[in-house]
């Protein structure tokens, strides 16, 4: 098992505020590592961090074994790490297939002159883009196909624009995935579906994934390893089982004394 | 000595103006993280409004009313045309695109701007007026501080000021409304929640804002004599960048960059050339825009993702 | 392909479609049928009749016209599709003018060929458009916006003030007074000397720069400025480089202003100070929004409709089926009820008949101007009062009552909202025949700010833009 993702001693502080302390994390290819605990416990920031928004006090983060701190957000996304957002972004005024289509800019090498003269060579990567875009909606099933391609995003539902989101974080190519909350504000039938949708993300379409969540049947029902974090700190680590009935994460989620009980 | 300390003096009346229609800008930014593109324009009714009062009691020679009541029924009418012009902009143009784009009320505010010149231009043609200050307060009447003779205009002027700032500040820290002002300029929606009438609250800043400016307006006739159409343009970006180099949003922050962009146009105009002292105000602007845009006393802003 | 996922509900309204609405839907459902090349050949084609059908005054303005066009297409690529606003635009305008005719007059003296001036122009514009996007990697919204004004004012101030580069004695930019002399673009040996040459000039260029543009705006380049419009940090995760592209657009957008200033300066043989104020940044920005940001299209009509207006302000009897067209579409518009519509064109003419009455008895017979040429000069004759003297003072009031009427009816309904109309029409017309109408420049001024401030809160997609969903 090689990591493709590995955090050492993270550090990040806003103000006085420590958010994430001390942090070592692993993801190994082909894994699916979900990040849990409570709101506030340093996730998203987490994420930040990895993606290049933040950047750490101390510590580094490795891809492939080499350190992409200080890089920019593009440049970590062409290394081959996409993610999605906890507040949803996409681009709602585009077409769905647009959206996707987008993504793929930095695999990409038209100029503008050469778009502004629809050069053949304009033409053939135009279709080339098209067609892993649709390839990449179809993954989907039925959700986001024929003619919602050509409807802007603003015009899906809630959950379809996540299976957006998601779809056009794959048309980046990327090895990591990292998704954060892929299923909140799910009802149980579009929850047993994202569940059932990353296990084929990992199976068929061979990412490594790095999840947050909050709803445990998802947490369980996909993760190869479960972390746990609360206040920055990690508290926890392994198999879903032994993570859920550690009793530092009880209490983090059900406050001081509830490991007792 | 004595002409740096005639230049200071210049620079303290320029940048009291300059403070007065900056704490607009701040204010209106602070709680809705906006530029009034179209203050200036306000601040230029403010001028003509006291013109117009001027006339109307007998002109500056032959007043019919003592002139202390004067000069106050000046700014009072200024306060009450620039504070209208403000609350109609805000009710009418700014207000229907809370909820749209970043780009919308920007939009809507330069066409206002523009509008309001063009009124101006109709109402008051291109001819400027001329307050003829002198003749209202005569120059010999003044303080001699030290080596130094100061006009008593401009003793009006700092004075008024630094008291209707003194007076803001502590609107803003102790009263009902202010307070309110500055939970929504902190967090408009926790503000909404907790119960403030976020509508009322905006109206109130823009009409003390506005307020501020027309009385600057008036203070501009009184101190250098000429008012015309376009004054509210350049005085704008001028009070814009004070508003930007004091830190904007906040108020403090508006009247030290109003001191700030004073004195350096005082001292530029004097001991360098006057035509420079628009670029070294440009200038100052882009320095900060780039190399600190939350100004000197401003808070950084910080996003969620 | 099609038929893999289609579930019933899409089977059986699979062809549904955004379909418009309101006022100018069929005019909007004949427009989207007729396919992109067909529209712009159609267009050509109208175009190129047009300078046979007008005089040489009608041709000159056939050119602000496609100059307006060309700059609403290039602020279109900066604000419409990269979302930045830019308001120092007029100064790459000017840039691009004042650098050609710099180098096509006897101002240094230098009169360089066209074919080595117009690359250099429009590249070192292009320049200046990357230069003055660097503030765009950390300054976004209001801050780009008041940067990008003060340059502008830099701009115009720098020309007419600092003429000369400390130390050397030669005039660059004539000052105050403008350059002229300006040789026209010729090649070949054809020189674009008339008129008519640089019309059709300007339509081979615009018609080149449409095609472009629908092209790069349906490739990656165009999807990755409409990203980074649409969510910048997003578009930044998904491998786009927000930095150069800002750049691309200001560059671009820069380019084309270039390319029109240049081909303005040959035009108008000069180039002066004056015609680069903000007052034209507004222009091409009204014609923008009236058009719709972000349309191609949209920008062609929006300069068309802005460019003609002065022109129609300016011939009165024009300006007044402007104007009185306007009032009754808006009544028609606002007013649904007929009921309703006709007690407000009663009222008007009632008060219309009173105010007369009431002026003649304060004052008598003299204060009575001659009614202007315009359209109504005869038509409105003993109803509508001309003032010959106090025309200042009443028209003012008169003005201001106007705008607080207008107000009025925005917030009230019903009856309420009839009552305030009368007077607020009759004392429009009152101030249009006594003072608009007679004040051109000033009169465009107000409109065109006014569509500005109009346009945002009633329609800000325009008039062909698409409307747009906004994360709050």
């Amino acid at each position: 098992m090689t990591p493709i993702l590995e955090i050492k001693g993270l550090h990040k502080a806003f103000g006085g505020l420590n958010v994430v302390r001390d942090l070592d994390l692993v993801v190994n290819t082909g894994e699916v590592v979900s990040v849990i605990g409570p709101n506030g416990a340093g996730k998203t920031t987490l994420f930040n961090m990895i993606s290049g928004i933040y950047e750490p006090d101390d510590g580094d983060i490795l891809l492939d074994g080499a350190s992409i701190v200080g890089f920019s957000p593009e440049q970590i996304s062409n290394l081959g790490v996409a993610r999605t957002f906890q507040t949803l972004r996409v681009f709602l005024n585009m077409t769905v297939r647009e959206n996707v289509m987008a993504a793929t800019y930095g695999a990409t090498k038209t100029r503008m002159w050469q778009s502004a003269l629809r050069t053949p060579a304009a033409r053939r990567e135009e279709d080339e883009v098209r067609r892993r875009a649709e390839e990449k909606l179809a993954f989907f099933g039925d959700r986001l196909m024929g003619y919602r391609w050509d409807q802007p995003a603003y015009s899906l539902s809630y959950a379809n624009r996540r299976r957006l989101e998601i779809a056009r974080a794959m048309a980046t190519n990327p090895r990591l995935l990292m998704l954060d909350e892929p299923a909140a504000g799910m009802n149980p039938v579009e929850t047993h579906e994202i569940t059932g949708l990353i296990g084929r993300l990992r199976e068929e379409a061979g990412y490594s994934i790095l999840v947050i969540e909050h709803d445990m049947h998802v947490v369980e029902g996909i993760s190869d390893r479960v972390i746990a974090l609360d206040h920055g700190v990690k508290i926890a680590e392994g198999a879903f089982g032994d993570v859920a009935e550690d009793p530092a994460v009880i209490e983090a989620y059900l406050g001081y004394g509830a490991a007792t009980k | 000595m004595e002409f740096f300390l005639q230049q200071t003096v210049n620079g303290l009346t320029l940048g009291s103006v300059y403070a007065l229609i900056a704490l607009g800008y701040s204010m209106v930014y602070g709680v809705l993280k906006f530029l009034n593109f179209a203050h200036g324009e306000v601040y230029m009714f403010g001028a003509f409004a006291g013109y117009g009062v001027l006339t109307v009691l007998g002109g500056p020679s032959a007043l019919i009313v003592p002139v202390w009541l004067a000069i106050t029924l000046m700014f009072v009418a200024a306060m009450a045309v620039a504070s209208g012009i403000g609350v109609a902009l805000e009710r009418f143009a700014y207000r229907p695109l809370r909820k749209a784009s970043r780009l919308a009320p920007l939009i809507s505010a330069i066409g206002a701007s523009f509008f309001l010149q063009a009124a101006a231009l109709l109402l008051f043609t291109a001819n400027s007026r001329s307050y003829d200050a002198p003749s209202l307060i005569p120059i010999e009447s003044g303080l001699t501080l030290g080596p130094i003779n100061v006009w008593l205009v401009r003793i009006l002027v700092i004075v008024t000021a630094f008291v209707l700032m003194i007076l803001l500040t502590w609107w803003v820290k102790s009263s009902r409304v202010g307070k309110a002002v500055r939970a929504v300029s902190f967090d408009t929606e926790a503000a909404a929640m907790m119960g403030v009438d976020v509508d009322r609250v905006i109206v109130a800043t823009f009409l003390i804002g506005s307020a501020l400016a027309g009385v600057g307006g008036v203070m501009v006739g009184l101190v250098f004599g000429r008012i015309f159409h376009l004054m509210g343009f350049i005085a704008g970006l001028k009070a814009f960048t004070a508003a930007v180099v004091g830190g904007i949003g906040s108020i403090p922050g508006a009247m030290l960059g109003g001191l700030l962009i004073g004195f350096a146009e005082a001292y530029t105009t004097s001991y360098i050339s006057s035509t420079f002292q628009n670029l070294i105000v440009f200038g100052l602007l882009i320095v900060f825009l780039l190399v600190r845009p939350s100004g000197f006393l401003g808070r950084p802003e910080l996003a969620k993702v | 392909m099609s038929h893999i996922g289609v579930d019933r509900w899409v089977e059986e309204s699979g062809d549904r479609q955004e379909h418009h609405t309101g006022w100018t839907a069929p005019a909007r459902r004949l427009f989207d049928k007729v396919r992109p090349g067909w529209r712009l050949a159609i267009f050509i084609a109208l175009v190129s009749i047009y300078p046979l059908l007008v005089s040489q005054a009608g041709v000159r303005i056939g050119i602000t016209v496609l100059v307006l066009a060309m700059l609403a297409l290039g602020l279109n690529i900066v604000v419409g599709w990269a979302g930045l606003l830019d308001l120092g635009y007029v100064a790459f305008y000017g840039f691009g003018a004042y650098f050609y005719a710099v180098v096509s007059s006897d101002q240094l003296p230098a009169h360089w060929p066209t074919w080595v001036s117009i690359p250099v122009v429009v590249a070192a514009t292009a320049l200046l458009g990357a230069l003055l996007s660097l503030p765009s990697r950390r300054l976004v919204g209001d801050y780009l916006a008041i940067m990008t004004l003060f340059f502008a004012q830099v701009f115009v101030e720098i020309v007419r003030n600092y003429s000369r580069l400390p130390g050397v004695e030669t005039d660059i930019t004539g000052g105050p007074n403008g350059i002229t002399g300006v040789d026209p673009l010729s090649l070949f040996g054809f020189q674009f000397n008339t008129f008519s040459r640089n019309f059709y000039l300007l339509v081979a260029l615009l018609a080149l720069l449409i095609v472009s543009l629908h092209h790069i705006n349906d490739s990656r380049t165009g999807r990755a400025w409409r990203a980074l419009r649409e969510d910048t940090l997003a578009a930044e995760h998904m491998t786009t480089p927000v930095n150069r592209l800002k750049m691309l657009a200001f560059a671009v957008g820069a380019a084309i202003a270039g390319l029109s200033g240049a081909i303005f300066a040959a035009v108008q043989v000069g180039v002066f100070p004056n015609n680069f104020l903000l007052v034209f940044l507004i222009t091409v920005y009204a014609a923008l929004i009236l058009g719709g940001l972000g349309s191609i299209p949209g920008a062609i009509i929006g300069a068309i409709a802005v460019a003609f207006t002065p022109e129609i302000l300016r011939s009165p009897g024009a300006a007044g089926w402007l104007f009185y067209i306007g009032v009754l579409a808006l009544l028609l518009v606002v007013l649904k009820q007929r009921a309703r519509l006709a007690a407000v064109i009663a009222g008007v003419v009632a008060f219309g008949y009173v105010f007369r009455m009431v002026a003649l008895g304060i004052w008598d017979e003299t204060i009575l101007g001659t009614a202007n040429d315009t359209l109504t000069g005869g038509i409105l004759d003993g109803w509508l009062l001309i003032l010959g003297e106090h025309q200042d003072v009443v028209t003012n009031y008169a003005f201001v009552l106007v705008i607080v009427g207008v107000l009025g009816v925005i917030v009230t309904k019903g009856w309420w909202r009839v009552a305030i109309f009368v007077p607020t029409i009759y004392l429009a017309v009152f101030v249009w025949e006594n003072k608009l109408a007679l004040q051109p420049s000033v009169t465009r001024q107000l409109l065109f700010g006014g569509v500005l401030m109009v346009m945002m809160a009633v329609r800000p997609q325009g008039l062909l833009g698409t409307r747009r969903v906004e994360i709050t």
